[in-house]
């Protein structure tokens, strides 16, 4: 079971890393600066919990 | 991308980056947080938490557990704090018991930090703050202010719905990270289902005969300056409020474990081993929705104005006026409660007496405060030092 649980922990940082590469890949696509910084505010919390501050 | 673009993106880019490292220094710092306990006369070893559960070894909730014994044998006591970690006055409280109580017959077993991963968060939202200081002759000392959950690094994600074990009862599934509806846990479960069964286990490997939980509640919850005893402790915990009430001048009352209501310390650690168990609750109005200001001081002084107002419409079930419910005050109940339980266990069950001595009592956190019973670390030697 607590391997069970490592493996959804581990699939669950991954999407958390995904959403964050495809912020970042969007604000490096945005045409305005809105959606620049709206990128940058959403990207904010997903890098915290994948370097494991938050 | 024009240059400009490339301008704009690099600046922005830049901030981000920067809100990063600060947001993220202060988590980390927060997280980290190296809180020093000195050994009292009274602690004869110290082991941690995995002793009675080797999966948690090395995670964030393998906690210390303190041991006082007297030199002559008797009952165990069991009292832990940090089950909530937002409760400061039951880590405070437990913290006194560590540097000052000397055991002359049994034994005392004390966790400061039951759920260590809480207290390394704040309430996501809440605006606490992450560390309070209490002030000391010698400066001050910092601990670190907690969440009622264990921290998401620690214990993620969380189900739709938490099924407590062994009971199957569906539960909030936020609880599935709160330590006092994870009880009595399993040894393979998650993080917190795994330090509870670890505590099961203390209890029932060192023969607890009395585990006390100690906790704070906000004003408008309804169980608060209160006793809440298993079944099996009703004529302890009755005995422990009248004395108090007459001898301390507090009043403290007491209520029963519901027997269907699941996961909490007070009922589960009673079914599931030998020990009675007490859970003492004090009031915090820092808890209260309906407060103001989220600051330390609030936190400490139990001042706010909102908290009051409430009052005054009957909205509260404690009593609060301008002075509040300041920490020496919340941290006094505790202490005055576990020696009054410890004093009342003993005269109930000679053959298993547990008495301690140089637990400062309500009076003296009244007229000393808090600080004056916390000792310096710089002048304790490196081997009577821990750390939370």
């Amino acid at each position: 079971m607590i391997t069970l649980q490592s493996v959804i922990t581990l699939a669950y940082y991954a999407l958390t890393a995904g959403a964050a590469a495809l912020l970042v890949y969007n604000f490096v696509k945005a045409k305005s600066w809105e959606r620049e910084v709206l990128y940058l505010i959403v990207l904010v919390p997903f890098l915290l919990r994948v370097f494991r501050l938050k | 991308m024009t240059r400009t673009d490339l301008t704009r993106k690099l600046l922005f880019g830049a901030l981000a980056a920067a809100f990063l490292a600060v947001a993220g220094r202060s988590f980390y710092d927060h997280r980290h947080l190296r809180e020093p306990v000195v050994l009292g006369p009274g602690v004869t070893r110290v082991t941690t938490l995995s002793e009675y559960n080797p999966t948690i070894r090395g995670t964030a909730n393998d906690a210390n557990i303190y041991v006082l014994e007297g030199k002559e044998p008797g009952g165990t006591a069991f009292v832990f704090g940090g089950t909530h970690a937002e409760e400061p006055a039951g880590r405070l409280a437990a913290w006194l018991l560590v540097e000052h109580a000397t055991l002359e017959r049994g034994r005392l077993i004390v966790a400061l930090s039951a759920n260590r991963s809480a207290s390394t968060v704040t309430r996501p939202s809440a605006a606490y703050p992450a560390t309070y200081t209490i002030p000391t002759a010698w400066g001050g000392q910092t601990f670190r202010m907690g969440d009622r959950f264990t921290n998401p690094l620690d214990q993620w994600p969380d189900p739709e719905v938490f099924i407590h074990y062994p009971s199957g009862q569906y539960l909030a599934y936020v609880d599935v990270r709160n330590l006092n509806r994870a009880f009595p846990g399993r040894a393979n479960g998650s993080l917190t289902e795994r330090t509870t069964y670890a505590f099961m286990e203390l209890i029932r490997r060192e023969k607890v005969d009395v585990a006390i939980d100690l906790h704070e509640a906000e004003l408008q919850y309804p169980v608060i300056n209160t006793i809440v005893t298993h079944q099996k402790g009703q004529e302890l915990a009755t005995m422990i409020s009248m004395t108090l009430t007459d001898l301390e001048g507090f009043n403290i009352g007491t209520e029963f474990s519901p027997r269907n209501l699941h996961g909490l310390t007070h009922r589960e650690i009673g079914d599931h081993s030998p020990a009675v168990s007490l859970l003492f609750e004090a009031p915090q109005p820092f808890l209260d929705a309906t407060r103001g200001r989220t600051n330390a001081d609030v936190l400490l002084s139990g001042q706010d104005e909102f908290v009051v107002k409430a009052g005054k419409k009957g909205l509260l079930f404690a009593p609060i006026d301008e002075k509040g419910w300041p920490i020496a005050t919340r941290v006094g109940r505790h202490t005055s409660a576990v020696a009054q339980t410890l004093e009342t266990w003993t005269e109930f069950n000679a053959d298993r007496a547990i008495v301690a001595k140089n637990i400062p009592r309500y009076a003296d956190l009244l007229k000393h405060g808090v600080g004056h019973f916390l000792r310096d670390p710089r002048q304790a030697s490196q081997d009577r030092l821990a750390h939370e």
